[in-house]
């Protein structure tokens, strides 16, 4: 019977692909909307099919004819002035449907050689946009969010806080029912690693199990919010957005020394700075009236771009380069906007023209800086211009940094030197293309650059951010901590709210937060805490078929995601949980287990970085987010588990799965070391195997073991027990692994079968899940 | 039972070219089982022509490429100019150079005086074509070459120039060429990955590689390149720990996928049957791989035709040797880089160990290649990332002489996988400084490979933040005449 449904199944597959050539996907064909909505319907298509020639880019239109604005769709066509692109209400008449429709090669539309064709569904949709009378909309990521007031739900029950109004309502909208809390052992454990990104402690397991209060959930948030790792964890987001690195990053590669503008990024997020602050600081703590040591540090974020230390290099061509990074991360970090794009030509979907792109450009283009400063024999940590920090400035202003001896520090800044040199437009986005000179401002599709309102500097460019008119700034930063908890924004693509972005899933619900956020001062905990203790995000992650089927990606987020812990999560979780988590804070960058010959084989044996110096003792221990960044070989553990590149800013991981994860969590030193450490702390009490194997799991996989895990543990142990009987020597050997001093006295078959079914445990697939 | 019709569903839709595959649309390889989630999150549900299939049929399945790494001189190996021996030591005429721009280096010479080659040049095969004697080895099988004279790129130093050939692109994180073709056809055998990595390093002076240059990029980490070495560990923890055999290591397994699977059956998510498979090939690998980098047990006949270094593992000989074991077994993309070539001074001590390094074992790669039948489908790329200056660099004198970077042209060759064997194409101006015929740049190389491995490359592209990208950008022409 099974087989028999499956191989229908099989055919109807089969069939359906061949009938729907350009829907692979299967999800069911979408019925077009009643009212067709300009920017959730219509737009979509238009800029991913026709703005490419058809868009704002004036170099490049074809035909003289733009549809990115009304205007230009409806005025006559210039080789035939009787004819229009669109006729509001008549598609029959409108030259866009036709063409669209024509299956004449010399007219047909998008053309051949383009690639790109409308599925049927895309062309019901402009025909009935059309039809009812083609109407255009401003793009709605460049309006600025209002309020919007909650939906009305049934299941008002379920129901903690404002954000579930917008998800049950759109939970409801599909005939689905949300899930209920999450058992309190794998609730405590996702919101443990999305605060802290550490596992809860034992006694923080047994504290929140055993706390039946009604303010249980809300006072663990508070503890963990409160706790310093919180900030730790949040750099790590912070570092992928701001490329931090610990090394220059280009073929020859020497050290830089930014960490002490990481420990303050770490600082800030503990000392929960307002995000507003938080940004000033980093754009223009060098500019501020009142500006301090820490002020300036924070200015970091805008050098921590590569630079160059290759011989013989045009020094005009880097400088450039590094001018161009900022002005990019500019736009997607603040903006989530693709502004690259308009670097060499006007931008081909969003309203950012190119004469703009170095408008906003000229912000950054003032620093007294070099291209090239010198070669890596020279080895420059921190190109000028630069601070130095002191033992005193450590101790009098700036307590959060982890200097670690008596020598200053050197950490790249900004500064500007107002008239060192003008900005030009540059063609085609070459260096020495200079033409017109251009002066600061920026794009006014967005807002308005009013210089009587803003100044003509950076510190004017943040308040333009922070302008009560300014329609992203706070929805990018909102939908990037949303998330850092679902692992996927309100909007998918999280660096992209143009033209060409995905839509929100939940508009309604990403202006609210947007707008809540700003009228409570920017507060990064409180929006935090918003969404931590929603019903939303505390649902248990179980699925059906019923909604695998009707949401299989959960877009209406009637479950939670099950989600893969990160990099730094997986090596912190390892590390924490058998006992061997140093817990410092900051620092110079630490350099864990890794074979010397990744670094030494890539490099050109110049410089300081050409071998792997690997660390010893303590520093074996550090949190993932201290591992030293070698931008040219990058950790292969972490990249294994997609930690981001550090080559630009990024705002957004993948979680895939593959064989060398596995192979890493089977094989590799810090996985192996933590489980014979653990197995010698278990084996050093008294209590029975069963005993054991409980206290190992609940550490491991932060729950109570079930009994037919524990069935399969027990004979497993014995198996293992017998083989390493048979061959002793290999228990000593396999118990022979790290740094970490071995315990004395240990029997060394019993540590060794304890450690196998530890670090059986580590590589089950639940371990580095939040579920 | 339900569950498992629909998830069959799921999965098929994951991986939608399974439909496609049964109607037979094209002998095509297989996505890869390394690549499991090859077909999720790629170009998009409106991208007309599914992933894992050629748009075209073409001979070449499999590449590999040598990269000389640091530029290897044009003006002595490929590019015959007896003209500068002519005009030792006279000036670059400006005529000539037409105010190119130079690098940090030379840019402020007073004097650009042209030096010809200290090494002698002759013509080989039927073909004719003419080679330097630094390279005796590859002059031996011209006939099976095609020679490109008018190779020219936009970048000036190493960094840039290098990315730009691997990637498409000089800044910025792109995903490499081999990530593209991973991307685009999968890998042939489901235990290794489709995309490796082979470093070594020559005694001249070396320019460093950097992970960026087999980086994904915006792709799925899944295509990256996996670096691999002719050494005990041939994979970062490959091996089983110490005091851990094979018997243990499946019994370990062997409980984990039944607590895994009772996960399963709590939560239904498809990812914990995907996480289990990725520990059994995991397994598997851990027999494949070693059984292909040890190449202990390759016969002597073979040994000696890549030449005794090949006994060394991490030599370019021994990487060679390597390379021809994994495309054989199917690995897509074989990338090897050789360390060594940047000749800005003493050019003429340097350059023959560096050609010593890699005339033989890159002619026995090809040999190799052919006399197992292999050759025409295995596209074999060798070269570096621009050319060399053909005035000296620093101070000239009769015995030594250096050169800079240059941009403008340089001769690179490709064998096998459906290229013109036995030609040259391409030319250059009397002074090896401008190119005169038929012009290839970067992406123009770029879009050939695609084509040759049987791609459009204007159809092979990813949508990322707004963009399609391609390996080509907007740019490249397929090189029809070098096609066989």
């Amino acid at each position: 019977m099974r087989v028999k449904c499956l191989f229908i199944g099989f055919v109807i597959m089969l069939v359906s692909c061949k009938n729907n050539n350009s829907d692979y996907t299967g999800i069911p064909k979408k019925k077009t909307p009643k009212i067709v909505d300009y920017n959730f319907d219509v737009r979509p298509i238009l800029s991913d099919k026709c703005f490419n020639c058809h868009g704002p880019d004036a170099n490049k239109r074809s035909g003289d004819l733009r549809l990115d604005i009304e205007e230009g769709a409806l005025k006559a066509l210039k080789d035939n002035p009787n004819k229009h692109a669109i006729v509001k209400g008549k598609p029959d008449e409108s030259e866009v449907y036709l063409r669209i429709m024509s299956k004449d090669s010399t007219i047909q539309m998008p053309p051949a050689e383009s690639h790109l064709e409308l599925t049927e569904y895309e062309i019901k949709i402009i025909k009935k946009w059309i039809k009812q009378g083609a109407e255009y909309q401003p793009h709605w990521a460049f309006i600025p969010p209002s309020k919007p007031t909650l939906p009305e739900v049934k299941n008002e029950f379920w129901v903690k806080n404002e954000i579930d109004y917008f998800t049950l309502d759109k939970i409801e909208g599909i005939g689905l029912e949300p899930n209920s809390v999450a058992e309190k052992e794998r609730l405590l454990k996702r919101v443990s690693f999305d605060l802290t990104g550490l596992p809860p402690t034992i006694e923080l397991q047994n504290q929140f199990i055993n706390d039946s209060s009604e303010k249980a959930y809300e006072n663990l948030i508070d503890t963990l919010l409160s706790r310093k790792q919180y900030g730790e964890k949040m750099a790590v987001h912070w570092l992928d957005v701001a490329r931090y690195a610990d090394s220059h990053g280009y073929q020859d590669d020497g050290p830089r020394t930014m960490w002490p503008w990481r420990d303050w990024v770490i600082h800030a997020f503990n000392k929960n700075y307002p995000y507003d602050k938080f940004i000033r600081l980093q754009l223009a703590g060098d500019l501020l009236p009142k500006k301090t040591i820490e002020t300036v540090l924070a200015t970091g974020f805008n050098r921590n771009h590569k630079i160059t230390q290759e011989g013989g290099v045009i020094d005009e061509e880097y400088r450039v380069e590094y001018v161009t990074d900022r002005t990019n991360t500019f736009g997607k970090a603040f903006l989530g906007l693709t502004f690259e794009c308009a670097k060499c030509h006007d931008h081909k979907y969003d309203p950012i023209s190119q004469r703009e792109y170095y408008q906003t450009f000229a912000f950054f283009d003032k620093v007294p800086e070099k291209g090239f400063f010198g070669a890596i024999q020279k080895g420059s940590l921190a190109d000028p211009p630069f601070i130095q920090i002191t033992d005193k400035m450590v101790k009098n202003q700036l307590p959060f940094i982890n200097k670690k001896n008596s020598d200053d520090v050197r950490v790249m800044v900004m500064k500007d030197s107002a008239d060192i040199r003008t900005t030009h437009i540059l063609d085609r986005g070459v260096y020495d293309g200079k033409t017109e000179i251009v002066d600061f401002s920026l794009p006014k599709a967005i807002l308005e650059f009013d210089t009587s309102k803003f100044d003509k500097n950076r510190l004017g460019l943040v308040e333009w951010l922070l302008d009560e008119e300014n329609p992203l700034t706070s929805r990018v930063f909102v939908n990037r901590i949303w998330q850092e908890f679902f692992g996927k924004g309100i909007i998918n693509t999280s660096g992209d709210f143009g033209m060409q972005g995905d839509l929100p899933s939940h508009s309604k619900l990403l202006d609210w937060l947007a707008v809540d956020f700003k009228e409570n001062g920017w507060d990064i905990k409180r929006l935090i805490k918003q969404i931590v203790t929603s019903a939303t995000y505390t649902q248990s992650t179980v699925v059906d078929s019923k909604k695998l089927e009707a949401d299989p990606e959960n877009i209406y987020l009637s479950r939670m995601n099950r989600m893969r812990l990160n990099a730094e999560m997986i090596r912190d979780h390892v590390l924490a949980s058998s006992g061997l988590l140093n817990k410092e804070i900051g620092g110079p960058s630490v350099r864990p287990y890794q074979p010397d010959k990744l670094w030494s084989t890539a490099s050109s044996s110049r410089g300081l970085l050409s071998r792997y110096v690997q660390d010893h003792g303590h520093k074996l221990y550090r949190r993932g987010l201290y591992t030293f960044i070698k931008r040219t070989v990058l950790p292969p553990v972490q990249t294994t588990f997609d930690a981001a590149a550090r080559d630009q800013c990024e705002v957004k991981r993948h979680s895939t799965s593959t064989p060398l994860q596995a192979l890493i969590m089977l094989n590799g030193p810090t996985v192996l070391e933590s489980a014979r450490v653990l197995s010698e702390k278990l084996n050093d009490d008294n209590s029975s195997l069963e005993e054991k194997i409980k206290k190992a799991f609940k550490r491991i996989v932060c729950r109570e073991i079930r009994t037919e895990e524990m069935g399969i543990l027990l004979n497993y142990y014995q198996v293992q027990k017998d083989l390493f009987k048979q061959e002793p020597e290999n228990a000593e050997k396999f118990i022979e692994v790290g740094e970490h001093p071995i315990k004395k006295h240990r029997n060394v078959i019993e540590v060794a079968s304890l450690m196998q079914i530890i670090h059986t445990l580590y590589n089950m697939e639940e371990t580095i899940i939040k579920s | 039972m339900e569950k498992e019709f629909f998830e069959h569903r799921l999965n098929i839709n994951r991986r939608h070219f399974l439909g496609k595959m049964a109607m037979g649309v094209g002998g095509a390889a297989l996505g890869s089982l390394l690549i499991p989630n090859l077909f999720k999150g790629s170009g998009g549900a409106s991208d007309k022509l599914p992933l894992g299939i050629k748009h075209f049929a073409s001979k070449a399945k499999r590449i590999i490429m040598l990269t000389q790494n640091g530029a290897p001189s044009q003006l002595e190996s490929f590019d015959y100019k007896p003209k500068l021996n002519e005009m030792f030591g006279q000036d670059l005429p400006d005529s000539i150079r037409q105010g190119q721009r130079l690098t940090g280096m030379t840019a402020n010479q007073k004097h650009f005086p042209l030096v010809g080659s200290k090494f002698g040049f002759n013509q080989y095969g039927r073909s004719g074509t003419w080679v330097s004697d630094l390279f005796p080895n590859i002059a031996k099988i011209t006939d099976d070459i095609c020679v490109i004279k008018s190779m020219h790129t936009d970048a000036i130093n190493h960094d840039p120039a290098l990315t730009f050939l691997q990637t498409g692109a000089q800044q910025g994180n792109r995903p490499s060429m081999g990530s593209w073709l991973s991307y685009g056809l999968g890998s042939e055998n489901k235990n290794l990955p489709a995309f490796c990595v082979l470093l070594s390093k020559g005694s001249g002076n070396g320019q460093g590689v950097y992970s960026k240059l087999w980086s994904n990029g915006f792709l799925d980490s899944t295509h990256q390149g996996i670096q691999l070495s002719a050494s005990e560990d041939p994979i970062l923890y490959l091996n089983n720990p110490k005091g851990m055999d094979k018997v243990q290591r499946k019994k370990m397994l062997d409980h984990l996928a039944e607590l895994n699977n009772l996960g399963y059956a709590e939560f239904g998510d498809p990812e914990i049957h995907s996480k289990i498979q990725q520990y059994e090939m995991a397994f598997r690998m851990q027999t494949a791989v070693p059984e292909i980098t040890d190449i202990s047990k390759e016969p002597d006949h073979i040994t000696k035709m890549y030449g005794p270094d090949s006994m060394i593992p991490g030599t370019y000989a021994s990487n060679c040797l390597l390379a021809r074991k994994l495309s054989e077994s199917g690995v897509r993309f074989v990338q090897l880089y050789h360390q060594g070539w940047d000749q800005h001074n003493r050019l003429v001590t340097e350059m023959p160990k560096q050609a010593m390094d890699v005339d033989k074992a890159s002619a026995a790669l090809i040999t190799d290649l052919k006399q197992r039948g292999l050759l025409d489908e295995t596209l074999v790329i060798w070269g570096g990332e621009f050319g060399r200056t053909n005035y000296c660099q620093g101070k000239l004198t009769k015995e030594n002489y250096g050169r800079d970077h240059h941009p403008r042209c340089f001769s690179i060759f490709m064998a096998g996988g459906g290229v013109k064997a036995g030609t040259s194409y391409g030319k250059t101006d009397e002074f090896g400084y401008n190119i005169v015929e038929n012009p290839v740049h970067i992406h123009d190389l770029h879009a050939t490979i695609m084509h040759l491995m049987g791609l459009d490359h204007e159809k092979l592209t990813y949508k990322y933040l707004g963009r399609r990208f391609r390996l080509t950008d907007v740019h490249g022409h397929v090189v029809k005449d070098i096609l066989a």
